[in-house]
């Protein structure tokens, strides 16, 4: 184990440059109502993660943000096991009947301020699964969304640039402190 | 003993079904059979309804040979397998939720997919409206004293799939787990139902987003068996490339994983890494990370490069540096064989009862493979092992998976190396009469298989799929026991069951 420690030291990291935060993705907070609660909620954010029906595909991406090219923590974003610890729910899937009540009651459980972010394909309108009986829709159709971050699923570079958008100050705004 | 075709020559055979034989039995024969699989004579590999009837599909696992028996149900109704066989269970309840096809004698009416909150029952079958307000569920009883139940989910606290799980505990110890699964069930049987083939292949790769390839590889396979297609050498070579990136990402993922379940983050960090390389060149040489919607029916849709050679031979020497110290540190590190050995037995009897695969059968004696049984082409031009292990604890399920990177390596350089010139496509042309299909590829997880039937002008008529997990997840109940409550995500990682696989 040392010498891996010590390998891990000596190795420059791989973590890569930080993108930019994504034109759409603050154009579309921009456009929200979002705008107060976004100068309280501040610099760093903590994330409750919910499958609301998704393939798992999007998930594998979600994880690949903790690993070592991506860093998500460095931003100050973390992902926590309570959503009465969250101040953004990231939500992924159709959102499939047999988990719409799921997804109400853990939005409910959220404090205000709060946002939802819809990950994915499936989460904007329901994807390929819309028209199914099983499936309600996008998570629009059961909460209030705040972000879409397309892609089938979004490559982890997509989704750090949508995630960073949330952490700009509104255009001509000041941050306030929490 | 007779072969499965005797058996099946005891039914009516059904004309263009292939590759294997399908046969139309009579009641008593089905129910002579389910008393077959339960003494071990035929492994269930599946069991699925349809219009007005229920097919089960059977492996002979010493010959590798593999059959289907359809039992008409116009009444609706037909003997359970369950009963005899108990891994028949879940996938006679989910035939009945979904066709309302109803088992006789089933030990667990029960419903199972549906929860009440579809606002139609039998979806499949005769449909009929119902009110969408879910209905509750009664979890088994557990008598005794000082036990007390912990409910966890359909969230979980972690970034993961979405299921409930009713722990019985006694102090520490788990005296019973009990699954409650279907939150993400999406309806893709019934999505596929009148589908182009196209659209439902690109479904079927839908369907566990983890293993995106082996699906549209199994339902690409059973199309195309269905109209006598021979993809292009090259595709097929090509597509099993794809398999085994696939198979190394989710090993590299799985192994670190268990880890950090066991906190010891440093191997998680690593096999991140490795995970990540392994994405990020199929990335470069197919251009999708997960490679979703490479494999179409007829063949594949991208073509490796010369410079897609080299990010595959550069990724296999990167994984052959790096690889072998974590699996030393495993090895080595004691606090963390202390979490894993002799955590979450699954005997090799109950193992080979569920024709258990994957890592889960193969870390408990069971030795099946489809790459090796089946022998699908490239696989039956190809040099590898099956590793096998008796132990059937977490420890020997990260250890299969340990050796199945190695071999997956190997098998990725002989692709490369092997890879035949010429076309990535034929043309998939109707057959002008209804056709049947069906193949079984290795996911992963285990044994994916994919039935279908097309209609005259190509279109899927009836398309099932069954995840290897609908056979795992009721054995992770069952090696629980007794275990400590701390254990269980252990446990639960090392098998890694899908949810949407199995919930589709
Ligand atoms: S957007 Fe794609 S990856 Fe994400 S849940 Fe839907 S099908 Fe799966």
């Amino acid at each position: 184990m040392s010498m891996l420690l010590l390998e891990g030291l000596l190795r420059l990291p791989l973590t890569e440059r930080a993108p930019a935060p994504g034109e759409a993705a603050l154009a579309e907070l921009a456009a929200g109502v979002g705008r107060t609660a976004r100068r309280r909620l501040g610099r760093s954010l903590s994330i409750r993660e919910i499958d609301a029906g998704s393939c798992n595909g999007c998930e594998l991406e979600i994880h690949a943000l903790g690993n070592a090219f991506y860093d998500l923590e460095r931003f100050g974003l973390r992902f926590v096991a309570s959503p009465r610890h969250a101040d953004v729910l990231l939500v992924t899937g159709p959102v499939t009947a047999n988990m719409r009540e799921a997804l109400e009651r853990t939005w409910r459980a959220t404090p205000d301020p709060k946002w939802v972010v819809a990950l994915g394909d499936c989460a904007r309108d329901g994807g390929c699964f819309r028209d199914s009986y099983a499936v309600v829709g996008g998570v629009a159709a059961v909460v209030p969304v705040d972000l879409h971050i397309p892609g089938c699923p979004p490559r982890p570079i997509a989704i750090l640039e949508g995630l960073l958008a949330l952490l700009e100050p509104p255009a001509g705004g000041s941050r306030q402190p929490g | 003993m007779a072969g499965l075709n005797d058996l099946l020559g005891q039914g009516r055979r059904v004309e263009r079904h292939a590759p294997w034989p399908r046969a139309l039995v009579d009641a008593a024969m089905w129910e002579r059979v389910a008393a077959e699989i339960a003494e071990g004579a035929w492994t269930l590999l599946g069991l699925w309804g349809d219009t007005g009837a229920v097919h089960m599909a059977l492996l002979d696992e010493p010959a590798g040979a593999v059959g289907v028996i359809t039992l008409d149900c116009p009444a609706g109704r037909f003997p359970s397998v369950a009963r005899h066989h108990p891994p028949a269970l879940r996938l006679e309840r989910a035939a009945a939720d979904l066709f309302g096809l109803q088992p006789d004698g089933l030990p667990d009416p029960r419903p199972w997919l549906d929860h009440g909150r579809w606002g139609v029952r039998h979806p499949l079958g005769d449909r009929a409206p119902a009110s969408p307000d879910g209905q509750a569920y009664p979890f088994l009883a557990s008598e005794g004293e000082s036990l007390h139940q912990i409910p966890v989910g359909p969230v979980h606290a972690g970034i993961i799939e979405p299921g409930h799980f009713r722990f019985t505990a006694n102090g520490e110890t788990m005296v019973r787990l009990e699954e409650r699964l279907g939150y993400v069930h999406k309806g893709i049987e019934g999505l596929m139902a009148g589908a182009g083939l196209d659209h439902a292949v690109r479904l079927a790769g839908r369907t566990s987003g983890d293993s995106s390839v082996a699906y549209a590889l199994a339902a690409a396979r059973a199309a195309e068996a269905a109209l006598a297609i021979a993809p292009p050498p090259r595709a097929v070579w090509l597509r099993a490339l794809m398999a085994e990136l696939e198979r190394l990402a989710n090993h590299f993922g799985d192994v670190g994983a268990v880890c950090n379940d066991a906190a010891f983050a440093l191997m998680h960090a690593h096999c991140g890494i490795l995970r990540e390389r392994v994405l990020r060149a199929a990335d470069a040489c197919f251009g999708h990370r997960l490679m979703r919607d490479r494999i179409v029916p007829g063949g594949v849709a991208a073509d490796l490069d010369e410079a897609g050679t080299r990010e595959i031979r550069a990724l296999v020497a990167e994984a052959r540096r790096h690889f072998p110290a974590l699996v030393r540190l495993y090895d080595g590190t004691a606090s963390l064989q202390d979490r894993t050995v002799g955590t979450g037995t699954l005997r090799p009897a109950l193992a080979r009862l569920y024709g258990a695969g994957g890592h889960v059968g193969r870390a408990s004696g069971r030795a099946f493979d489809a790459r090796r049984a089946l022998a699908y082409p490239p696989y039956d031009a190809l040099a590898f092992e099956v590793p096998v292990l008796q132990e059937g604890d977490v420890n020997a399920r990260v250890w299969i998976r340990i050796r199945e990177v190695e071999q997956s390596l190997s098998l990725v350089e002989q692709i490369v190396a092997g890879l035949p010139a010429g076309a990535l496509r034929v043309a998939v042309t109707p057959a002008d009469e209804p056709r049947e299909g069906m193949a079984v590829v290795e996911a992963f997880r285990g044994d994916v298989l994919a039935w279908l039937r097309l209609a005259a002008d190509g279109t899927v008529a009836r398309c099932h799929l069954r995840d290897a997990s609908w056979f795992q997840w009721p054995l992770l109940e069952a090696v629980i026991e007794g275990n400590i409550v701390a254990d269980f995500p252990l446990c639960n990682k090392s098998f890694n069951c899908s949810y949407s696989g199995h919930d589709l």
